[in-house]
């Protein structure tokens, strides 16, 4: 089309004039008239040119390809790699499908032959619709699945009736499964069908997309590892001849199968965190404190990802959005809670690092704390009498908080809590996770239009206020103290049957005494009468527990509550209950495991979190049977199973003025 | 009074009698649209599978209905058709704007206006309204400022204006066929020649730059966009999408050769190969059925068309009779040319009809307006 202004512009100067006598107004116009239609003419030309060269020159070669023979396009998918958990059990596999698909061009009357295939398979009626109206949409040649999950006696009638089922084709293709599903569901997620909004996304206009039954990963590590784990199609040009029988394989190009994963995840100890969180809405983080390797990441309640697999029903969809405990949400990664008492630790790091405490330095606690005409409480409403920083860990003082966080000030603590892990999203494959958060100055002046007031230091310092962490920055913050070193979390341990290196974690910059401090006050959580998880230690000089118990509010008490003295959680509804909170390394001396768990409206930490984090430290570090005789002597349960603990005096509260 | 009275009388004195004009319609023209737009109906009835519903029934009395509205333009004095050009111009891009507006405000991308029996596409009516109001203007211009860089705007924004609108549907293949349907007539006024192999020069120009600045720093499109320009131009590259139809067009005329499979033997159009071969895709099935023999003979019909419309233009020595003639015939030239290079592989797929035989109401309706303008330019020509 642009040739023919370009023609019409190219050569006119010389173009044979006609004869320039005649006058007037058209003598213009009938030359360059003349001009254009010699354009024209040339297009003309042209066109006349291409039609010899298809129907006369080249007839021979198109008439081949047209009546014997049409060649046919067909892509191979290539196997989706599977994933594996650290001891080589896999956790996503392919299983054999038997289904059937139908290609329109072959199929002469489509409408007729779903007829014939119906009384052979069941077909619903609403996939006849969809089908129908997915014959109308797509091209031709592409095969439209039929029917899908065949059992094998269905699969076998279709083959049997194929001769009088011209463009019905039974294939076995491979579909997802997830063999302990449940256990791995938050983690390795799950695939489903292609859908149109995926089809749109621009930066990923693969072709296998287009391919029926074709599925991608929807959430978890299916979706953040999708590229590694799909491969590239390969492709296959067969020709076929009038009725579409394939006469032979022209060639076939090998596409590249994904990469298989080993995660760092062990089944067992996957599985015993969510048997063991039972039917409370939880989280648990276990993390190796030296390579980072992520041993459990239980997100509770979960659900079955192969009911996503084939297509989830309405009701079951329904049943999962309307529960309470959230079972679709993952907890570990993008539960955001105010972390509690369990960062105090970041403020007494802060405060050292200052150098505006000593550790010995003693703060009185009277049960609250004067800010101007607010009062800000501690725990225990009878006052912790003088204590040091080793004894404000070990009890949880929250006064002595309140006094360290005004001296060290929120940048410090903001600064310590992001050198900890916390307020950064890991980088790890999965597409749940979040950042949590850290107030500074700048956050608040930006997000709130407030100026930051130094009662927000004080409720930062016993975690509270704006603060808010994941429980895997929550187990990152643990590990880091434990070892001193910026580690981070890892997921995946190989790749194809190659480990990946461990990378060497950076110094933390906080000098062994510092470090000491907080180590020493966490130690004495749990193996000093006074800790507040004494309860929860495990009777073991080669396995002794270092951990700080949380309890984070959800809602604010009111100075009518206060004053009546009634504000116990078992006399709230659920949903207004505090959470409990509990972080651990272990063992103390020479620390192997990070643990953090969160069971959300679970009252105090002492009492909710801390035993479930202890029975999920013995089991890492003993094996499915630890010995009764490292259950403190009033605890040893009859079997295995963990009994659960007297409720302990709550502890730790952080209480928020009115 | 009297001058105007006696210029009145003597204006309907030189105006020839209805039956006069009858006989002075170009009537050899008139046979040759009947012969192509039979060979419609023919083409229609055989990919129906040998009916004539559902297609080639109503093509007829499109085109039969189509014969009166020419005949009603072409009787009208082309005076009053110069006097109405700016109307129809104007009436043209409201329309444009009206359909912009629908589009936006929920009625999905519509690019239809319904008018009872036919729905109208405002974009088509300015193929024709475009070719007007720009013979109007190098009509009431001075024929020295023609190419006058001053006297070069308003006809560079008379053309601007609906393509930019056009492309916001997004109709590109319309777009051009405005700018180029202007062009021609601006060319036929006789504007300077410097100024087409300028445009055609910065046009290559913006498109090489484009081009040439993938994969650098200062990239002008996203890389998804140069993937679909790249497809857009080789659709070979995307054999299941774009080129699927390309190919399998290109096997369907192959394989009819010299003299065709016969009417209603082709097996590839019968095939349901293409989703398209009743309306753009429909030059195939001619093709397959009557093979080179029977394509040269429609281009050859074609040609003719264009050649009796130059004659014409050739002769009329009214300016604006030979500006709408000239134009006209260069926009019904851009369909069958583009329509018959898009099938052969030559250009990309754009969505032109095969003019007067691609089964459709607005198209025919348009053809059939602008060839009852042709005539009355030919009919009134001095």
């Amino acid at each position: 089309m642009g040739a023919t202004r370009g023609t019409g512009a190219a050569g006119p100067l010389r173009f044979r004039q006609k004869a320039p006598a005649q006058e007037g107004a058209s003598s213009g116009i009938s030359r360059r008239g003349a001009i254009l239609l010699g354009a024209q003419l040339l297009v003309a030309g042209t066109l006349a040119w291409r039609m010899r060269q298809l129907q006369i020159v080249e007839t021979e070669h198109y008439r081949l390809l047209a009546e014997e023979n049409r060649i046919n396009l067909r892509l191979i998918a290539p196997a989706r790699a599977e994933i594996f958990d650290r001891n080589g059990v896999p956790l996503a596999e392919n299983r054999q499908n038997y289904r059937v698909v139908m290609v329109r061009e072959q199929a002469g009357d489509p409408e007729e032959m779903l007829q014939r295939l119906a009384r052979i398979i069941d077909i619903p009626e609403h996939q006849m619709r969809r089908i129908l109206k997915e014959f109308s949409a797509k091209p031709a040649f592409v095969p439209v699945p039929i029917a899908d999950f065949l059992d094998w006696r269905g699969f076998a009638a279709v083959n049997a009736n194929a001769p009088a089922l011209p463009g019905v084709l039974p294939e076995v293709g491979l579909s997802r499964h997830y063999p302990h599903g449940p256990y791995t569901a938050h983690v390795v997620g799950y695939v489903g069908r292609v859908t149109e909004r995926d089809l749109q996304d621009p930066d990923d206009q693969d072709p296998i997309l287009q391919v029926p039954e074709f599925q991608i990963g929807k959430d978890g590590l299916e979706r953040a590892a999708e590229r590694e784990l799909r491969g590239s199609a390969g492709t296959r040009r067969i020709e076929v001849n009038a009725v579409g029988r394939v006469i032979r394989e022209i060639d076939r190009v090998e596409g590249a199968a994904g990469k298989d994963l080993q995660l760092t995840l062990g089944l067992d100890l996957q599985r015993f965190c969510h048997e063991r969180l039972g039917n409370e809405s939880a989280a648990a983080v276990l993390m190796d404190v030296t390579s980072g390797d992520l041993l459990a990441l239980a997100s509770n309640p979960t659900f079955e990802p192969n009911l996503f697999v084939q297509g989830i029903s309405q009701t079951d969809y329904g049943a999962l959005t309307q529960n309470d405990h959230r079972p679709l949400h993952n907890k570990w990664a993008s539960g955001m809670y105010p972390p509690g008492s369990t960062f105090k630790m970041v403020v007494a790091l802060a405060a050292l690092e200052a150098g505006v405490i000593r550790p010995g330095d003693r703060v009185f606690c009277n049960g609250g704390y004067q800010l101007g005409d607010r009062r800000f409480h501690c725990w225990r409403r009878g006052g912790h009498g003088h204590v040091d920083m080793r004894e404000s860990l070990e009890q949880s003082c929250d006064v002595y908080y309140y006094e360290v966080a005004k001296r060290v000030g929120i940048d410090r603590i903001a600064e310590m809590a992001r050198r900890l892990g916390l307020g950064t999203e890991h980088e790890l494959p999965s597409p749940a996770i979040k950042g949590g958060l850290i107030p500074t100055r700048d956050w608040k002046r930006a997000s709130k239009k407030q100026g930051w007031q130094v009662g927000d230091t004080l409720n930062s310092g016993i975690g509270q206020g704006f603060v808010l962490a994941t429980p895997l920055q929550l187990a990152v913050m643990t590990a880091r103290i434990a070892t001193g070193r910026a580690v981070a979390p890892r997921l995946i341990r190989a790749r194809d049957g190659v480990p990946l290196p461990v990378p060497e974690a950076p110094p933390l910059g906080l000098t062994e005494a510092q470090l000491q401090v907080v180590r020493e006050g966490m130690h004495a959580v749990m193996n000093s009468r006074r800790g507040t998880a004494w309860r929860s230690r495990i009777v073991d000089d080669a396995a002794l527990v270092a951990g700080k118990t949380g309890t984070s509010q959800v809602r604010n008490i009111t100075a009518a509550e206060r004053a009546r003295g009634v504000f116990r959680n078992e006399d709230l509804p659920w949903n207004r209950r505090d959470h409990a909170l509990f972080v651990a390394y272990a063992p103390s001396d020479r620390p192997k495991y990070a643990i953090s768990v969160i069971v959300e409206h679970g009252g105090g930490g002492s009492a909710a979190a801390a035993p479930v984090a202890r029975d999920i430290l013995m089991r890492a570090l003993y094996g499915a049977e630890p010995p009764l005789s490292a259950y403190p002597a009033d605890q040893r349960p009859e079997r295995p199973a963990p009994a659960e603990p007297p409720a302990a005096p709550a502890e730790g509260g952080a209480q928020v003025p009115t | 009074m009297m001058p105007l009275a006696e210029a009145r009388a003597v204006r309907r004195a030189e105006r020839p009698g209805l039956l006069a004009r009858l006989l002075r319609l170009d009537w050899a023209l008139v046979l040759l649209l009947g012969a192509i737009a039979s060979v419609g109906f023919l083409m229609l009835y055989s990919v129906a599978g040998g009916k004539l519903d559902p297609w080639s029934a109503r093509q007829m009395t499109r085109f039969g209905a189509g014969l009166v509205i020419m005949l009603i333009v072409a009787l009208i004095d082309i005076r009053f058709w110069k006097w109405a050009s700016p109307f129809a111009y104007l009436v043209a891009l409201a329309l444009l704007v009206a359909v912009e507006v629908a589009g936006e405000t929920g009625m999905g991308a519509t690019r239809w206006i319904d008018l009872g029996p036919i729905q109208l596409q405002p974009s088509e009516l300015m193929k024709i309204a475009i070719v007007l109001v720009l013979a109007r203007y190098y009509t009431w211009l001075s024929r020295d400022l023609t190419s006058h860089p001053l006297w070069l705007i308003p006809p560079l924004l008379l053309i601007l204006v609906p393509m930019v609108l056009v492309l916001k549907q997004p109709d590109l293949g319309t777009a051009l066929l405005i700018a180029m349907s202007g062009a021609v007539v601006m060319f036929l006024a006789g504007v300077s020649i410097w100024y087409f192999g300028a445009a055609a020069a910065a046009a290559g120009g913006v498109v090489w730059a484009v081009m040439a600045s993938r994969g650098t720093d200062w990239q002008l499109l996203k890389d998804y966009q140069y993937r679909r320009i790249l497809t857009f131009l080789d659709p070979e590259q995307d054999p299941l999408g774009a080129g699927y139809h390309i190919t399998q067009s290109k096997i369907a005329m192959g394989s009819g050769g010299f003299s065709g499979r016969g009417f209603m033997q082709g097996t590839q159009s019968r095939l349901n190969f293409l989703p398209e071969k009743h309306t753009d895709f429909i030059f195939t099935t001619l093709s397959e059925e009557f093979g080179f023999v029977g394509s040269a003979s429609l281009l050859g019909l074609y040609v003719l068309v264009i050649v009796f419309c130059f004659v014409s233009m050739a002769r009329n020595r009214d300016r604006f009779g030979a500006l709408i003639t000239g134009g006209l015939a260069a926009t019904f030239f851009f369909f069958w040319a583009i329509n018959m290079a898009m099938v052969m592989g030559l250009v990309p797929v754009v969505g032109v009809p095969l003019p007067l035989v691609s089964y459709g109401g607005s198209a025919m309706l348009v053809l059939m307006i602008a060839f009852g303008l042709i005539q009355s330019a030919h009919v009134h020509r001095k």
